[in-house]
């Protein structure tokens, strides 16, 4: 057994290409979810088409222009520019401002502004159009304090567990998610589809070794490399993008640690219905990795799903996985809010285990 | 050693073997002799206990391989056709990772595996995958010996390998034979059978044959020339359209002639060969070896069937 898992280690640290996946893409994909995917919108491009020109509107383009969402990209004169603005593709939103808009604020209380979006994109029109309403009602709070108004209701809402909304504490949980099925499941089940392609089984199986000693054998090595990642990642996280770990992190490692051997059992499973290096691949890229990326509620929620689809997600166990890790990074959750989550992917592990021992053939074909 | 009655084997659609008996002595070194797609590797694979069999009767050493495989896995040395050994492992890795499965040391066998090891010792750092032809199949015999098996199954190990490399190749399994080994070994080379004690001479998934070379040479009954004669190719199917010829195989510079009546005589084949126009015809009647005794058993089965 020893043997064989320094034979596995020798495998893996001589292939460039597995080192390069086992360790280079943890890093890059914490890095492209956590800085380029991000939800938050940073200096989109506005073009104003201030028909008033007065001292007011030029408080609030300035108010705008400083909240650090948006850049003032240029004026417009005319309404005709709007269209072609758009078209450009720079500019994603415009602000009208009427040409009334200082005389109706100050003597009427009451004035309007248009917002006009450029829903291509409809993510980010909304999120545009949210920042700029927010920003109007600050205004207005602001001038309208100056004015001396007799009541207010200001809403004043608090974001819990995230109260940036930043959306790098997301990923972070989906990024170890994705990397450990990655370097889990797909590394083990090609490393076993690659014995067999290359004939190297047929030796392994022809000699005393028993069915579990291999796969064990096989295994070790990546429950290790694999748990290395998720440090990593860990890491990463908590240093780059200084998402907080509020659980216990002893709790927060076993379930890592759990779900490592669920990840690897899937692999072995996989490999045992494989017969060569990329059937099990593919495989593991499919059934693998894309759910795991659009349905476990790591880029896409959950709650929006078909009901189709929703129910698809309860299969992954990686959906599981990031509510436990989520939950105990941000909300400090413990094991008395986590064991159905916990419970579940256990009987997945179970499961594939079962499965893997009754597919693994002691002969060839 | 082995014993293997009436073995049937059925892939999906072909019969690989097809009522296989056959049996292997102890301390014997034994042939399997014939083409490609002969069957030869599946019957291999059914000894040692890789293969589930259809119907018929297999023991080796008195086991049976379906029931006590592990038995068997435990006393054999199975060296497959396809080089089947860690490309990126250096030599003595590949050494110390095979002896440790088996849970034995390199040092404790070495007695038995010296005269192989100290021809690749030399390259026992280098990656098994940058290794010539010969010196694989060294490596995965060594690999195979490691343990001491009792019995030694090895899987077309000429195959690929240079000229000079398969005749040592043949040397190490003599004198591995000496130290009391039973060894079964598979070859697509005729000329490699009259180095066993033993062939059996295998066609599509049948045994034509099995006996000693002497014994299958002997089998051969009919007069056999060696012809030779300008233009070769008009030469060879002139052969063949004559109603006295049974058989005109090319072999060499030669062609070998088999003839049917018991009594014909060179000259009766010249004055064939001169009516159809060849020039420096030669004619000599020489004794069959194992390829001609091969082609003449595959011709008698063909007509018998």
């Amino acid at each position: 057994m020893k043997a064989f898992i320094k034979k596995e280690v020798y495998h893996i640290f001589r292939d460039y290409r597995s080192m390069l996946i086992l360790f280079g893409m943890p890093v890059v994909q914490v890095l492209i979810f956590g800085f380029a995917i991000t939800n938050e919108i940073k200096d989109a491009r506005l073009a104003v088409l201030d028909h008033s020109h007065d001292e007011m509107s030029q408080r609030l383009i300035s108010k705008i222009a400083s909240s650090g969402y948006f850049l003032i990209d240029r004026r417009l004169e005319s309404a005709n520019q709007i269209e072609q603005v758009f078209r450009e593709g720079k500019v994603k939103q415009v602000l009208v401002i009427p040409s009334s808009f200082g005389h109706d604020f100050t003597s009427q209380h009451q004035t309007s502004v248009q917002i006009i979006g450029d829903a291509s994109d409809p993510n980010t029109a909304n999120l545009l159009k949210n920042y700029t309403a927010a920003i109007l009602q600050s205004f207005q709070m602001e001038e309208l304090g100056k004015l001396a108004f007799p009541i207010e209701v200001k809403v004043e809402p608090l974001m819990f567990y995230n109260p940036e909304l930043s959306s790098v504490y997301l990923f972070v949980p989906g990024t170890i998610a994705v990397i450990l099925m990655l370097v889990s499941a797909m590394m083990t089940s090609i490393s076993i589809a690659r014995e067999k392609e290359m004939g190297t089984m047929e030796v392994l199986l022809v000699s005393p070794l028993k069915p579990f000693q291999i796969i064990v054998g096989k295994v070790v090595p990546y429950v290790v490399l694999s748990f290395v990642n998720a440090l990593m990642i860990l890491a990463l996280g908590a240093w780059v993008f200084e998402v907080p770990i509020l659980g216990n992190l002893a709790f927060l490692l076993a379930e890592v640690l759990l779900f490592i051997i669920m990840s690897l059992s899937l692999g072995i499973f996989i490999s045992t219905v494989s017969p060569t290096q990329q059937v099990a691949m593919l495989l593991s890229m499919f059934v693998l990795m894309l759910p795991t990326i659009l349905l476990s509620g790591f880029v896409f929620p959950i709650e929006n799903m078909p009901v189709v689809l929703q129910w698809f997600s309860h299969l992954m166990p990686s959906k599981w996985f990031i509510i436990i890790v989520r939950d105990v990074m941000l909300r400090g959750s413990g094991i008395a809010y986590l064991w159905k989550e916990t419970l579940i992917i256990v009987c997945m592990t179970v499961f594939f285990v079962f499965l893997s021992i009754r597919n693994f053939n002691i002969r060839l074909a | 050693m082995i014993e293997v009655r009436n073995l049937v084997k059925r892939f999906a659609e072909v019969t690989a073997l097809n009522n296989v008996s056959l049996q292997v002595d102890d301390g014997e070194l034994f042939g399997l002799i014939g083409p490609d797609g002969a069957g030869k590797t599946t019957l291999f694979r059914v000894i040692s206990s890789l293969l589930l069999f259809d119907e018929g009767h297999v023991e080796v050493a008195g086991k049976n391989p379906v029931s006590d495989y592990a038995a068997i896995r435990q006393m054999i040395g199975y060296m497959p056709g396809k080089f089947s050994l860690y490309q990126d492992l250096s030599i003595l890795e590949n050494l110390r990772f095979f002896t440790a499965i088996f849970k034995t040391t390199l040092e404790e066998n070495y007695d038995l595996i010296k005269d192989i090891y100290v021809q690749i010792e030399p390259f026992k750092h280098r990656p098994a995958g940058k290794l010539s032809g010969g010196m694989k199949q060294k490596l995965a015999l060594c690999c195979a010996l490691v343990h001491k098996p009792r019995l030694l199954l090895l899987d077309e190990p000429t195959t690929g390998v240079d000229a000079v490399s398969r005749i040592e190749f043949w040397e190490i399994l003599k004198r591995l034979k000496q130290q009391g080994i039973t060894i079964m070994v598979s070859t697509p080379y005729m000329d490699e059978a009259s180095l066993c004690e033993r062939i059996a001479l295998i066609q599509q998934g049948q045994i034509m044959g099995v006996d000693s070379p002497e014994g299958i040479i002997k089998t051969f009954s009919k007069p056999l020339f060696a012809v030779k004669a300008d233009d070769f190719y008009s030469l060879i199917t002139d052969l063949r359209d004559w109603n006295e010829a049974l058989s005109a195989f090319s072999f060499g510079e030669y062609v070998h002639l088999t003839m049917r009546s018991e009594s014909s005589t060179a000259m009766q084949v010249e004055s064939y060969l001169f009516s159809r126009n060849h020039s420096s015809v030669s004619v000599k009647a020489i004794s069959a070896n194992v390829e001609d005794s091969f082609m003449y058993l595959m011709l008698k089965k063909e007509e018998s069937q």
